[in-house]
């Protein structure tokens, strides 16, 4: 029973980390329109500045400079928002697919320099004995379970209440209303461009806080952590959960994770140890194929809002309507 | 430094501005950046990779062309593969992006193209597991011919054969009907449907050339490189770089575009090392779309 406790801690606070980084892509997709296919290189970038920041000194690499864990946290949120905001100025005044190759590029180059400057980074190794918040609890599982779970529950919710504060705000407005009809909002005075940079930032930051979160509450980070599989989950917990809504983000991530996990614990019973690594890329396919007939089926997922126009869709529709015949 | 990475570049130089012609006549009639591509040429390859087997298993042991390390079986087979990854292309259009595109939502279809991705990867990594395979693992003696340089028999090969397909390529844009009809609906959609182009029929032919054009791509990777389910997905930065930096919607563009990020990957490779080479595709994309984001050829979108 309390094995099951400690389990189910383990379990949600994962969720509620993706779910964090769910959220933070729900502001760049759902709230802006803005396409993120590196999202991954945003977290690793939250996940190394804060061990960076907060690590014990060590001679092989740069830093470690002991500093609290509230200090990583927000070190993470600043150096991610600024790697957001960078990429959005470089993209965001051409075609929205520039963004999502951009990003993509970002994601490969974030992997790289975490895999080769190994002073940086610890290069393949990656960075241990990143300080565990309530680290002195850690003889007794249950109840460090359940406190790294309050942690993350805590700043999920206040995370969630910022943004759904944000959406309703002014700033919220523009941003919809740039999504649902950009000429109309440019003609109202707001600046495009500087509006979308903005919520691209705070999401990158948003990401960037949740690798933090994860790195500090696993004690660990390697390269592997951050492959383009991390990008791909977070996608389909945002369109399983409906992009646009905050709950939609936090009940997708809970739900796919659930998916993840389950499947990934019966391939485990079901197949034999060399075939492990044969079934967990048939769990990748499975979720590949679920996000498609998602997209097919019920684009608007659990919760998200009514269909709506894109940045380019009424040319886009023009172009394909009857290609697609 | 020694010239040898000019070769080495033109080599890989090939291979990106094959893909990225995939790439650039994708985003300029379809209207969207696939994702999928790398992944068309990774399944081009195994296609072929199993043709070749079942030939070597029908007809036993084929002697190779003199001086090249593969004979008539790889040529067959390529020809397989290339009609293979062209139906394969046809198909997830048919199932996936042609319903996608109808609802009119462009980013969806990058975001579905990404998804198929991640799925048409991870079987092949299922089906194939991700250790890397060869078509052939006789070593070939590289020849000197001046200035420090050596190639081997295939490298010439296979660097004719792209010269042929890109020069095909460009005559069948610009001196065929089809290819008018294509370049057509990529400068306006609306103009080319009213003067009665036949937009399915373009669409069909996009999806054949860009997916052959990948097979084979993928196939010269697995005679100089090796087989593996990510080798697709690794080439994906730099074809999109090359595809952006020749400007989009532009074939030797594309090329061009191909040509020096992969003579400025393999010049980066001698001063600064392997380890690093990814990161050239994002730097010459990056510098693009800071300094000419409509690239060498291509024409600012109306």
């Amino acid at each position: 029973m309390i094995d099951l406790i400690g389990y189910g801690a383990f379990f949600l606070t994962t969720a509620l980390i993706f779910s964090l980084v769910t959220l933070g892509l729900n502001l760049q997709w759902g709230l802006t329109g803005l396409f993120n296919v590196g999202l991954a290189g945003f977290v690793a970038i939250g996940a190394y500045t804060s061990a960076l920041l907060t690590t014990p000194d060590d001679a092989a690499r740069l830093g470690g400079f002991g500093l609290p864990i509230l200090v990583g946290w927000l070190g993470a949120m600043i150096v991610g928002g600024i790697a957001a905001a960078l990429t959005g100025m470089a993209t965001l005044r051409l075609r929205s697919d520039y963004l999502a190759i951009t990003t993509f590029g970002v994601a490969v180059v974030v992997q790289l320099v975490a895999l080769n400057a190994q002073k940086l980074t610890g290069g393949p190794f990656g960075i241990g004995f990143i300080p565990r918040p309530f680290g002195r609890l850690a003889e007794t599982p249950l109840l460090f379970n359940l406190s790294n779970l309050a942690v993350v529950c805590v700043v999920t919710l206040i995370v969630y209440l910022a943004l759904e504060h944000l959406s309703r705000s002014p700033w919220g407005r523009v941003l919809k209303a740039l999504r649902e009809d950009e000429r109309a909002a440019i003609s109202l005075g707001k600046s495009a461009r500087f509006y979308r940079v903005q919520a691209f930032a705070v999401g990158g930051a948003i990401m960037a806080l949740a690798g933090a979160l994860q790195a500090h509450f696993t004690g660990f980070i390697a390269p592997d952590n951050y492959l383009p599989i991390l990008t791909f989950q977070v996608w389909v917990m945002l369109i399983v959960g409906g992009s646009g809504s905050d709950v939609g983000a936090v009940v997708g991530s809970v739900l796919v994770w659930a998916i993840w996990a389950g499947s990934g614990t019966l391939t485990s019973i079901l197949f034999s140890p060399e075939q492990q690594a044969r079934a967990a890329s048939l769990q990748i396919v499975a979720i590949g194929v679920m996000l498609c007939v998602i997209l097919l089926v019920r684009p608007n997922g659990l919760f998200g809002e009514r269909p709506r126009r894109m940045r380019f869709g009424k040319r886009a529709k023009a172009t394909a309507s009857e290609s697609g015949s | 430094m020694s010239l040898q990475f000019v070769v080495d570049g033109l080599l890989t130089g090939s291979m990106i501005g094959l893909g990225a012609i995939g790439v650039t006549l994708t985003y300029s009639i379809l209207r969207f950046s696939n994702f999928a591509h790398g992944d068309f040429m990774a399944w081009g390859t195994y296609a072929t990779l199993a043709v070749v087997s079942a030939i070597g298993a029908t007809f036993g042991k084929v002697a190779p062309i003199a001086p090249l390390s593969f004979g008539w079986p790889l040529l067959v087979a390529l020809v397989v593969g290339m009609a293979f990854t062209a139906l394969l292309a046809l198909l997830l259009d048919k199932v996936l992006f042609s319903r996608l595109r109808a609802q009119g939502q462009a980013i969806i279809v990058v975001m579905a193209s990404f998804g198929a991705s991640m799925a048409l990867r991870s079987l092949l990594e299922f089906s194939f597991t991700s250790r890397p395979t060869y078509f052939s693992r006789a070593i070939q003696i590289a020849m000197p011919v001046g200035f420090g340089i050596r190639i081997t028999p295939d490298q010439i090969a296979l660097l004719l054969l792209t010269a042929l397909l890109v020069l095909g390529v460009h005559l069948l844009m610009t001196r065929t009907q089809i290819g008018r009809s294509m370049q057509a609906l990529s400068q306006n959609a609306a103009l080319a449907r009213i003067v009665g182009i036949d937009v399915a029929g373009v669409v069909r032919v996009t999806w054949i050339l860009g997916a052959a054009l990948a097979c084979v791509a993928g196939v010269m990777i697995g005679i100089l490189v090796q087989i593996r389910p990510f080798m697709g997905f690794d080439m994906l930065l730099p074809m999109f770089a090359a595809a952006i930096l020749g400007g989009i919607g532009s074939i030797p563009g594309a090329v061009l575009g191909g040509l020096i990020i992969g003579i400025a990957e393999a010049g980066a490779v001698q001063l600064i090392g392997a380890e690093w080479r990814a990161a050239v595709s994002f730097i010459i994309l990056m510098a693009v779309l800071f300094v000419r984001p409509i690239g060498l050829f291509g024409v600012r979108e109306r």
